[in-house]
């Protein structure tokens, strides 16, 4: 063992960094920076050991190191990745390119501002809206295994817009609402014990909406959580489409949208 | 984990199961987990009533900063998140009512303030050429010092031991120069003055834990391994001086549950 860390500790591998420092008033650029190789270290680990030894202005976002919390997106090689899961054995001993998530405005070197995409999960309102209020002392919202599995797929998300910078719908149309926020709005509108459905319609079915999407599916080949966001588009389509069926065939069947609960 | 089988693991420990697949490279159905002690919480933290209120009028804490002690000496997993939403949500609506009792501020003493701190700040850290530490360095010093120190198991040299390097690491972060002195998104100065933070909080858990000779929850003395209602059946509460920290004592309030031992199977 101890062989094996004395050889990989002399190894190196080089980083090529996107640079934006808007104090300086110089364009953006790219810095090479060379650390040690280690099997067991991730692209965040690598930059965390050039802003702790080599260059303390290199900044960027992270927190958990453990593809929880979503904060640490980066392009690398092109690719939207958690930095914290890209392991540096995987890219070896090429260089590796960092970039900020693509289609995002730039603060700061590495760190985007996300702004936009707050405000869209604003816009769909993704959070529980309660069908039915009842006072806490009547316990529970109960509901079953089955009424669990039509969304628990899309809690897995943890909003790090991976799959925005993966989507070239996004790239043409910022206003675009977007994969997480769409699939995020699904989550909630195929919960049992969501009556939201109709306040986010107009948002998810609107120009900016489900309509924008062409179907490339980029954005679930992307999610670190296999959220698949592209299948709850789809999802959303369908049930929009029956809608407006409905709302020509039955006068106010439109009020039941949301899919099958 | 690998007698559980695919099915229960997939059903009740996935997350386990991907964290190892995508961190460690090992599938648990079929191999062992290597396991090592971390840090699970700090039970600890600002004190605070059940309505989320500190001592200080106007400042609110909740989550793992805070101490409202519903966790006791050893929190049990998930409770955190639980307390989070329950003394979040308190320490809000306590926010909200503070603000409605003192509608008036002055304004002008906030800004004077602000503006003190800031002059602080440049003239702590961006200093070109003066200082001679950095983040790293004793943030790293810290984190040996306590994991050997006031680690699972702690002793009387253990904590004098880490007691005296704490107070080593003070004096060098007053010697800390930063890189970055930019004002857009500077993380290496949110970083600095976290650091200064866990040397406040690293002081505070090594002094009371010296002084606390007793076993209790995860506070482990190897040269005290028995708990002592008599004398620490008490909350611990660290006030900064000019020199090391003074420990008092408040009382506990036992409710519903008396403290008792944590055994394991069928003792």
């Amino acid at each position: 063992m101890a062989t094996t860390d004395t050889q990989s500790s002399t190894k190196t591998m080089k980083l090529e960094v996107f640079r934006f420092l808007p104090d300086e008033g110089e364009p953006p650029s790219f810095q090479v920076y060379e650390v040690p190789y280690r099997d067991d270290w991730v692209v965040l680990d690598a930059l965390n050991y050039i802003k702790d030894e080599i260059d303390g202005t290199l900044s960027y976002r992270w927190s958990c190191r453990m593809g929880v919390c979503g904060s640490c997106g980066m392009m690398v090689n092109g690719e939207p990745k958690l930095t914290c899961s890209a392991f540096l054995r995987d890219y070896y001993p090429q260089q590796i390119k960092v970039e900020p998530l693509s289609y995002f405005p730039v603060i700061r070197d590495l760190i985007i501002n996300m702004d936009h995409f707050i405000d869209k999960m604003g816009e769909v309102k993704t959070w529980l809206i309660p069908a039915e209020d009842k006072p806490i002392e009547d316990g529970e919202y109960l509901q079953t295994p089955a009424q669990l599995a039509k969304y628990k797929q899309f809690t897995m998300c943890i909003n790090c817009m991976l799959c925005y910078s993966a989507c070239p719908v996004f790239g043409q149309n910022p206003d675009f609402i977007g994969p997480a926020a769409i699939a995020l709005g699904q989550r909630y509108n195929l919960d049992s014990r969501d009556g939201g459905a109709d306040e986010r319609a107009d948002v998810l079915f609107s120009d900016e909406g489900i309509w924008e999407c062409t179907f490339v599916g980029e954005c679930s080949e992307v999610c670190p959580k296999n959220v698949d966001p592209a299948g709850a588009i789809q999802m959303a389509k369908v049930t929009a489409t029956n809608d407006w069926f409905k709302s020509f065939l039955m006068p106010g069947g439109r009020k039941k949208s949301g899919g099958n609960k | 984990m690998r007698h559980i089988g695919e099915k229960k693991i997939n059903k009740k420990l996935p997350f386990v199961r991907e964290l190892c697949q995508n961190y460690v490279g090992i599938d648990p159905v079929d191999e062992m987990i290597p396991v090592r002690p971390v840090i699970h919480y700090m039970m600890g933290g600002i004190d605070t009533d059940i309505e989320a209120a500190t001592s200080l009028p106007g400042l609110f804490a909740a989550g793992e900063c805070a101490c409202v002690s519903i966790n006791g000496a050893n929190r049990l997993g998930s409770n955190s998140l639980t307390e989070l939403l329950v003394f979040g949500a308190r320490a809000a609506h306590s926010a909200v009512r503070f603000a409605e009792q003192n509608p008036t501020v002055d304004e002008e003493a906030i800004t004077a303030q602000a503006a003190q701190e800031q002059e602080r700040i440049r003239e702590q850290f961006f200093r070109p050429g003066k200082g001679t530490e950095t983040i790293a360095s004793i943030r790293t010093d810290l984190n040996r010092a306590l994991e050997a120190g006031a680690g699972i198991y702690r002793s009387e040299e253990s904590l004098k031991v880490a007691c005296d390097q704490v107070r080593e690491l003070k004096e060098r972060y007053k010697s800390v120069e930063l890189a970055d002195h930019s004002l857009t998104f500077n993380t290496e100065l949110i970083a600095v003055l976290e650091l200064g933070s866990l040397l406040d909080v690293a002081e505070a858990v090594t002094h009371s834990a010296l002084q606390r000779r007793e076993s209790r929850g995860s506070h482990q003395r190897s040269d005290f391994p028995e708990r002592d209602d008599e004398q620490f059946l008490k909350h611990s509460l660290a006030y900064q001086t000019d020199g090391d920290p003074r420990i008092e004592y408040s009382d506990v309030t036992i409710t519903r549950w008396p403290p008792g031992d944590r055994v394991y199977g069928n003792n």
